[in-house]
């Protein structure tokens, strides 16, 4: 395994283990692990090189998903692409919106109200919370429990996706969160349904500890299986849970402390193997974490508008310049860096995905692994090709 | 962290060759730019990353950006004296940029948690010398990105280790995310098109026979 | 074919008397075996549809297939862009008769919200005949079940002989469709015109 920041990566030649003489026993075997497999992870293709079972080379293939989305930001209006940074990281609609609007505003200047700070926070740690659970529904469905755990995760899913349809008007591609604001208030109802299901978030995560945690499967086919070092980690510019789960304390809640979150008391947990059970670990207590988070934002947060009541929606042209703002989502940073000439629409905008960066050292994490790890070390990192391909 | 004017003056006294500039950002909010010279690229960005006062080892953000020919129009307030009274009127003056591809990387600390430091590298020109240094070898995860700006600007990223096509298909031909890119015609049906999609889809449609009709 | 009454007289006694149209029919309507081809954003409303709490699994729709030799339905969801789409045909081709496709989703059948750019199939119909379109930007899942019985009901109303019936029992109709290739800026060919029929319209 592999560079360490500074050396050059290894030579692409491989050759099959050899015997005592010195001839190669075998040959290899390139298998292109498609973008049509079982595994729920989206149109992503591995061409794998194998020794037997094991992976001496591993190249991924992607742009089976590319619908430029940043050849159609160039031209259309700012508030037009909001619509598209949905579809993006479809889990995370609510995050994507977040990091544009966040965006926006500061490229034009524009402040946020108090209230629509608290119900954008509220709406991330949803969006966090719903986005771990499936993503440890899909992996252990990676892993051979075929259905229940998913089942599961979607169950509890479905409870936040009722939140975001009551305030939105749609289950995923939520639309909601405007520059200087949000679309629309929540009411004292929502917020009430919303306390409730922060409130059952933490038995539902007992339970599905309880048949995860301490699982002898999940636990030989996890520890010390995709093993990431925290040198190549930074190296490769990881960043989410997969950075923290290597031993690298970098969260952007805490580093930047963008919104409001400088007013919340929650820890970041922090990871010491860097392997694939680490990262499970690292998402089941950042699930935690968000409960608290939710909980004190749905105790504190006030009255007021969501919206500045001057902002102009129509017409929004800002001045020129370029700006580059990132926020937390739950697959790790995520970036938005526009350049603005003074039109309605951006000259320049760029999306900086994390799952596409992500996935720089998936090579790493496989070699000398069989086969069958390869897919659960693909669902440890998380990829949404939504996000991947753009 | 320190300011820009800082970090250009401490490379310049690093590395006396190297050819440093610094944009200017107009929005408040934003960060300004170190616009560096292509050939020193490598160098300035090794010294980025090694240094013990920036320690910049996390690379953010590589975004490819193509800027064709245009001609620039700026406002420039001037003193004439007309009729003998000095008068202050407004002159535009017209520059010619010439077509090039820029890079722009920014540039973060994961250990001493600051950032960012924004560096450009621009090419001559947007038709044949389009080569730039690659500093995947110094950042990995460049890699992908880069490969990204090549498939769809078209720059050449001299040095690094696989540079082919990520997003499109291998035997794709063009850039397209560049400003002139046709996209190949599909326009054959279109239920309600407007604006420029009619002009497209107008030459699908059938030829109206001319009637003879004479008034 | 006998009426009502008599049938429902006889079922009295615990005879049932159909057709074999009618029996072939019925067994494969309600036994649909979906390929597992999710392909963006309307493949998770498609998981979720599966899932406890829409349940697709009453409608027949029980096991999803991972190899496209051993599934009946192909359903489409999400944006099928030009570098997938001779991979969407070829699977296709592998589904052994009787196949259909659903096309789900805004992207599925025309292209969608990404319709103006350089790697987007303007809607799969234009290389596979499609059955069933749902519209949505993700569709729910209660459009997708009811896509499904709309399915179901196109199947029942299948006749067996004659002119108008199915792929499988017709040796002229085509079962396999011509795979596209890549070409330098566009698929070639960029549709297939046996089985894309645009309409006319009249402005």
């Amino acid at each position: 395994m592999s560079a360490i920041a500074g050396t050059p990566p290894k030579s692409f030649a491989v050759t099959p283990k050899l015997d005592a003489q010195g001839e190669p026993m075998g040959e290899l075997l390139e298998v292109s692990m498609g973008p049509h497999h079982p595994s729920t992870h989206g149109v992503f293709r591995m061409d794998v090189v194998l020794d037997g079972e094991e992976v001496v080379k591993l190249k991924p293939v992607f742009g089976y998903l590319h619908r430029n989305h940043e050849k159609i930001g160039e031209n259309i209006s700012y508030l037009g692409t909001m619509p598209y940074t949905d579809r993006l990281d479809y889990f995370c609609s609510m995050t994507n919106n977040w990091g544009y609007a966040l965006t926006i505003e500061k490229l034009a200047g524009l402040g946020v109200p108090e209230r629509a700070e608290y119900i954008r926070v509220i709406m991330a740690e949803l969006t966090r919370l719903q986005n771990h659970t499936c993503l440890i529904g899909f992996f252990m469905q990676d892993m051979g429990a075929l259905g229940t755990p998913m089942m599961y995760a979607f169950r509890e899913r479905e409870k936040i996706l009722d939140l975001f349809e009551s305030v939105s008007g749609a289950r995923m591609m939520c639309n909601y969160m405007r520059f200087g604001g949000v679309r629309v208030d929540v009411n004292d109802a929502w917020l009430a349904q919303a306390r409730k299901v922060a409130g059952e978030y933490g038995s539902f995560l007992d339970e599905f500890e309880k048949f995860l945690t301490a699982n002898e499967i999940l636990l030989a086919r996890t520890q010390f299986v995709g093993v990431l070092p925290k040198d190549l980690a930074v190296n490769a510019s990881i960043t989410g849970p997969m950075l923290r789960a290597s031993g690298v304390n970098y969260d952007l809640r805490k580093v930047d402390k963008y919104g409001i979150y400088s007013r919340f008391d929650f820890r970041v947990p922090v990871g010491e193997h860097g392997d694939i059970y680490d990262r499970y670990m690292v998402r089941v207590l950042e699930m935690r974490e968000s409960i608290k988070i939710l909980q004190q934002a749905l105790r504190d947060i006030p009255a007021g508008p969501v919206m500045d009541p001057k902002a102009k929606l129509r017409g929004f042209r800002p001045k020129p310049g370029e700006v580059y703002g990132r926020v937390e989502g739950p697959k790790g940073e995520l970036g938005f860096y526009v350049i603005s000439d003074g039109s309605p629409n951006p000259y320049r905008y760029r999306v900086r995905p994390p799952s596409f960066i992500n996935l720089t050292t998936l090579e790493d994490m496989c070699l000398g692994h069989k086969i069958s790890d390869t897919v659960v070390i693909l669902g440890s990192v998380d990829i949404v090709l939504g996000e991947v391909d753009r | 962290m320190e300011t820009l004017e800082q970090i250009k003056a401490r490379l310049e006294a690093v590395l006396p060759m190297t050819k440093l500039d610094i944009l200017s950002n107009e929005c408040p909010a934003g960060d300004r730019s170190l616009l560096v010279h292509a050939a020193s690229g490598f160098a300035v960005a090794k010294f980025l990353r090694d240094d013990p006062l920036l320690k910049l080892d996390y690379c953010s953000n590589v975004t490819g950006i193509d800027w064709p020919e245009a001609t620039i129009k700026t406002k420039v307030k001037k003193k004439v004296a007309v009729a003998g009274v000095e008068k202050e009127i407004e002159e535009t003056i017209e520059t010619l940029r010439s077509g090039h591809l820029e890079v722009v990387y920014h540039l973060y600390s994961m250990e001493l948690k600051h950032g960012p430091v924004v560096l450009r590298l621009r090419t001559e020109n947007r038709t044949d010398n389009t080569q730039l240094p690659s500093l995947t070898p110094l950042w990995r995860g460049a890699e992908f990105q880069e490969r990204e700006v090549y498939d769809l600007y078209g720059v050449i990223f001299e040095g690094h280790p696989d540079l082919r096509r990520i997003l499109m298909w291998d035997n794709f031909e063009g850039f397209p995310m560049r400003r002139d890119y046709v996209a190949p015609d599909d326009f054959e049906y279109e239920p309600t098109p407007h604006d420029e999609v009619l002009a497209e889809a107008k030459k699908h449609y059938p030829v109206e026979p001319k009637s003879e009709v004479k008034p | 074919m006998i009426e009502e009454g008599l049938k429902s007289e006889l079922q009295k006694q615990g005879v049932y008397v159909t057709t074999l149209e009618d029996l072939y029919n019925w067994g494969r309507a309600n036994s649909v075996w979906p390929l597992t081809f999710g392909l963006a954003c309307c493949a998770i409303e498609m998981i979720a549809a599966s899932m406890s709490r829409f349940d697709l699994a009453r409608f027949g729709a029980e096991v999803f297939r991972p190899s496209p030799r051993q599934a009946d339905l192909m359903i489409v969801a999400g944006t099928v862009t030009k570098k997938m789409a001779p991979l969407v045909v070829r699977l296709f081709n592998q589904m052994p008769e009787p196949k259909y496709v659903i096309a789900m989703g805004a992207c599925a059948i025309s292209g969608g919200p990404f319709k103006q750019g350089y790697n987007v199939l303007k809607g799969i119909d234009r290389y596979l005949p499609v059955d069933v379109s749902i519209p949505g930007c993700p569709p729910r899942p209660e459009a997708l079940i009811h896509a499904i019985m709309t399915l179901q009901e196109k199947i029942l109303a299948q006749k067996l002989t004659g002119p108008d019936r199915p792929r499988h029992l017709n040796a002229d109709v085509p079962g396999e469709y011509p795979v596209p290739a890549y070409g330098e800026h566009d698929l070639e060919p960029p549709m297939n015109p046996e089985v894309w029929h645009p309409p006319a319209i009249k402005r």
